[in-house]
């Protein structure tokens, strides 16, 4: 079922997998409606008024075919659904080596951050062959990121980050679609994402550098609002420090533990008061409407980069 | 027989020729007639509005409409569609006409809150009109917040209103049914008796007492949301966009099994009686309807497997719509083996109720494909979810609504219509339909999403051969109104049961007095006790 009357790809290491499912859902489908529409007809000219067919007294209900055709319906769509819930789960699980990119979408575009910093507009730069991993808000409404040659798609939502990851298996140039009504220009919010071979890719990020890495932009902010302030290592104000904290757990104030994740330093720097850390008082003033979607991402990188840094030391 | 000769009782539209007595009126079958004129309105309004963007969709390019224009039709299409005709058409008018009929009642339990809840449907659409005339909403039908609550410059206030209000005209008329089911049924009319149209109405009920309130609630806390500011599902404002989801989908997927299941009583009734055999597996019917009533309520999150709701959440909620899926397909085969040995004949009514298993089938057997989680990911917010719901709530739902006009028709109205006109317009609406729509399925199957103003050019074939299946679908819901129009002014008289059916409503005179019956009616057997062997009614 590729190439599809040539403009259907499968361009990622799922599409294959799921145009299997959508192949096998086809052939139940003609197979069942074919089937039964056929009896409907036989039935309807054998038995149609006037015809020969011996009628005799009929059965107004059996057992037994009840019995089967609640059954057998039943057990197909069983075996639909495992096989379509695995799918799906392997789908929302990004690889923990996943290439993370970020996508802030507002009405009606799609702006990209890569984690060395480069940027771009309703574009999407990314290797062959390597597991990406999208995280992505919105600015306003909600949005969903769909790429029919990937068979992947994800609403992205003001307020929170979602996922969406897919392992691009074919270099070229796909549609990259918006599929959830978002306003006026909804049909005109859309743009390519071009799958390159590594070295191209490599050209590419070096032809289109950003003002430093992500994470470095992150530190820009980070110091410019005065974060160091209190989470500097010579502050005095007590405050968690930041480094380590990407990817761990963290005890919280009411008892419970949370994963320390994008969605989570997002929620704390724009809601400190809520899911406070264990040990700390609550000071920290919000910052909701002095950063936008993509400074906060920048921030999430740079925190993210602490963690990266406390690693490699020994 | 007595042997006075007494002055045959006037029919119900003989009472009074007075518009005052028309819309004071009390009696269910006039207010039945009265939902039929408001919703054929409607639905013409919101057919208009689909044509003019099939033809915007001819051309890949967004050429005709501005963007906007072409966002406030599909969702004048949506609104005026689903709240102003499907989720009414049905109940509202054959319901509201035959219920009592078929259970051998004078009227329903409540005549007061029946005429009430055509006002109140009425004063819903008045909002509608106004709406319209203020120049519209864009918000899609499904009101996704927070675009509908923060960022709609349109009259999204003026819609919801009508919405909400509309909501209460269902609610009466669920309430109504379910008491009259309960406590009007004529002596001998035990419940495994009744005939499957009335279960099916029966069920209907209970979905639209108990969903409706909350897309009223829903509603209101977008209005509120929208006016005072308050956050609700904006998440600027500390709201949750996913909850508004919840909320809308717990009732709008039971809604649309407000639209399909008097639709299924339908068919039921005119199968049985141009196969003249009785419905196969009475009981199985019956329990598959009340089945699917119940478990209609707990498929709503399979509206959002890619909403960002939790994984395992979509899990559970694929499950659940698979297990739904069982009892529909229960009906599939029953109607089939009700042709078994049959003495089939294909009036219009017979060919509409072939047309809506067909079509029924095909939408519900793309419903799987939705369910599938993998699979939904790709085809959901696509052209595959179009032709899916149109194949269910056009295909299915309005196929059965013309089977019902062509049916009862004699008995409503007391004449006959063309038949040659009728059973050429079911099938030319078997084929327009399907002209229109399958092209959607391969459009999204190939990922074109849904409510483009301008679409990707690959599209274009497909979009053409849609556009030119509206167009004939456009003729067949003209034609019935020409020749049922001819026959209520020249159509030959019907008698009291022109298609020997059994049931207690062709027992009166057609068409019926005021007070349904000369005489109480008994009942002392099951329903459908058609005589197979000599091809006639009882």
């Amino acid at each position: 079922m590729s190439d599809l009357a040539g403009y259907f790809p499968d361009a990622s290491i799922m599409a294959g997998r799921i145009d299997a499912l959508l192949l096998a859902l086809t052939l139940v489908s003609v197979l069942v409606v074919g089937g039964i529409m056929a009896v409907i007809v036989w039935f309807a000219f054998r038995y149609r008024r006037g015809s020969p067919a011996a009628r005799g007294p009929a059965p107004s209900r059996s057992r037994t075919l009840e019995v089967v055709w609640i059954t057998v319906p039943l057990v197909v769509f069983l075996i639909i659904f495992v096989w379509a819930a695995m799918l799906y789960l392997e789908l929302r699980s990004p690889p923990a080596d996943a290439l993370a990119i970020n996508v802030v979408a507002k009405q009606w575009m799609w702006k990209v951050q890569h984690p060395g910093g480069q940027r771009e507009i309703n574009e999407l730069h990314v290797p062959v062959g390597r597991p990406i991993k999208l995280v992505m808000t919105s600015q306003d409404v909600i949005h969903s990121l769909f790429v029919p040659a990937f068979r992947v798609k994800q609403d992205v939502l003001p307020g929170r980050y979602t996922t969406l990851w897919f392992e691009p298996s074919r270099e070229g140039e796909y549609p990259l679609l918006c599929a959830e009504f978002c306003g006026t220009d909804h049909s005109g919010m859309t743009g390519r994402v071009v799958v390159m071979a590594p070295q191209d890719y490599d050209q590419w990020l070096e032809r289109n550098p950003g003002a430093g890495t992500l994470a470095q932009q992150g530190e820009v902010v980070y110091r410019r609002h005065g974060c160091s302030g209190c989470h500097g290592e010579s502050a005095t104000v007590h405050a968690p420090g930041l480094a380590g904290i990407y990817g761990r757990r963290a005890s919280l104030e009411d008892g419970g533990t949370v994963m320390v994740d994008e969605g989570y330093i997002r929620d704390s720097i724009l809601r400190p008061a809520s899911e406070v850390v264990a040990g700390y008082p609550p000071i920290m003033p919000s910052y909701q409407g002095q950063l936008d979607e993509e400074e906060i991402l920048a921030l999430v990188a740079y925190i993210r980069s602490l963690a990266d840094r406390e690693e490699a030391a020994p | 027989m007595s042997t006075i000769a007494a002055a045959p009782e006037p029919s119900y539209i003989d009472v009074s020729y007075t518009l005052r007595s028309w819309l004071t009126t009390h009696d269910h079958k006039r207010i039945g007639l009265l939902y039929v004129v408001s919703i054929t309105f409607f639905f013409f309004i919101a057919a208009v509005a689909a044509a003019i963007m099939r033809v915007e969709l001819l051309t890949p390019a967004g050429d005709l409409l501005e963007a906007d224009t072409y966002n406030k039709l599909f969702t004048v299409h949506g609104v005026v569609m689903v709240w102003f005709f499907l989720i009414p058409s049905i109940p509202a008018t054959f319901g509201n006409f035959l219920l009592p009929l078929m259970i051998g009642a004078r009227d329903v339990a409540f005549p007061r809150l029946n005429l009430a809840s055509w006002y109140v449907y009425s004063l819903g659409g008045l909002f509608v009109i106004i709406t319209l005339i203020a120049g519209g909403v864009d918000t899609g039908w499904t009101f996704y917040t927070p675009y509908t609550t923060m960022f709609s410059n349109t009259h999204v206030v003026a819609a919801i209103c009508g919405v909400f209000i509309v909501g209460f005209s269902s609610i009466f008329t669920g309430l109504n049914f379910i008491v009259t089911v309960h406590r009007m049924r004529a002596p001998g009319l035990n419940w495994f008796r009744l005939p499957l149209f009335v279960w099916a109405q029966y069920a209907t009920s209970l979905v639209m007492v108990l969903a409706t309130p909350v897309l009223a609630m829903t509603l209101a806390l977008v209005a509120i949301e929208r006016i005072l500011q308050v956050g609700i599902f904006d998440p600027a404002l500390g709201g949750d966009p996913l909850l508004f989801q919840h909320l809308f989908w717990f009732y709008s997927h039971p809604a649309v099994y407000i639209m399909v299941l008097p639709a299924m009583g339908v068919v039921s009734e005119v199968i049985a009686c141009f196969a003249r055999r009785p419905v196969f597996g009475y009981r199985f019917m019956v329990y598959s309807l009340l089945g699917i009533a119940v478990v209609g309520f707990t498929v709503w999150g399979h509206h959002m497997f890619v909403s960002g709701q939790s994984m395992y959440a979509g899990m559970v909620f694929s499950l659940l719509s698979f297990l739904v899926a069982v009892p529909s397909s229960i009906k599939v085969f029953n109607w089939t083996a009700t042709l078994y040995r049959g003495s089939v004949s294909f009036e219009a009514p017979m060919l509409y109720a072939l047309g809506f298993i067909a079509l029924f089938m095909m939408g519900g057997i793309t419903g799987i494909w939705l369910a599938a989680l993998a699979a939904d990911v790709h085809l959901t917010d696509t052209y595959f979810v179009v032709a899916h719901f149109h194949y269910i709530m056009v295909g299915a739902a309005v196929m059965a609504y013309f089977s019902a006009i062509h049916f009862w028709w004699p008995k409503i109205t007391g004449r006959l219509y063309p038949e040659s006109w009728a059973r050429l317009a079911a099938i030319v609406m078997f084929i327009g339909f399907n002209l229109a729509f399958f092209p959607q399925y391969i459009a999204g199957f190939l990922g074109m999403p849904r409510r483009y103003h301008a679409y990707p050019p690959e599209y274009e074939v497909l979009n053409i051969l849609s556009s030119a299946g509206a167009a004939v679908l456009a003729v067949a819901y003209v034609l019935p109104l020409i020749y049922l129009g001819w026959s209520l002014l020249r159509g030959p008289r019907a008698g009291s049961s022109p298609w020997g059916a059994t049931g207690l409503e062709w027992e009166t005179t057609s068409p019926p007095p005021r007070d349904n019956f000369r005489r109480p009616p008994r009942v002392d057997g099951p329903p459908y006790a058609y005589d197979t062997e000599r091809g006639h009614g009882p």
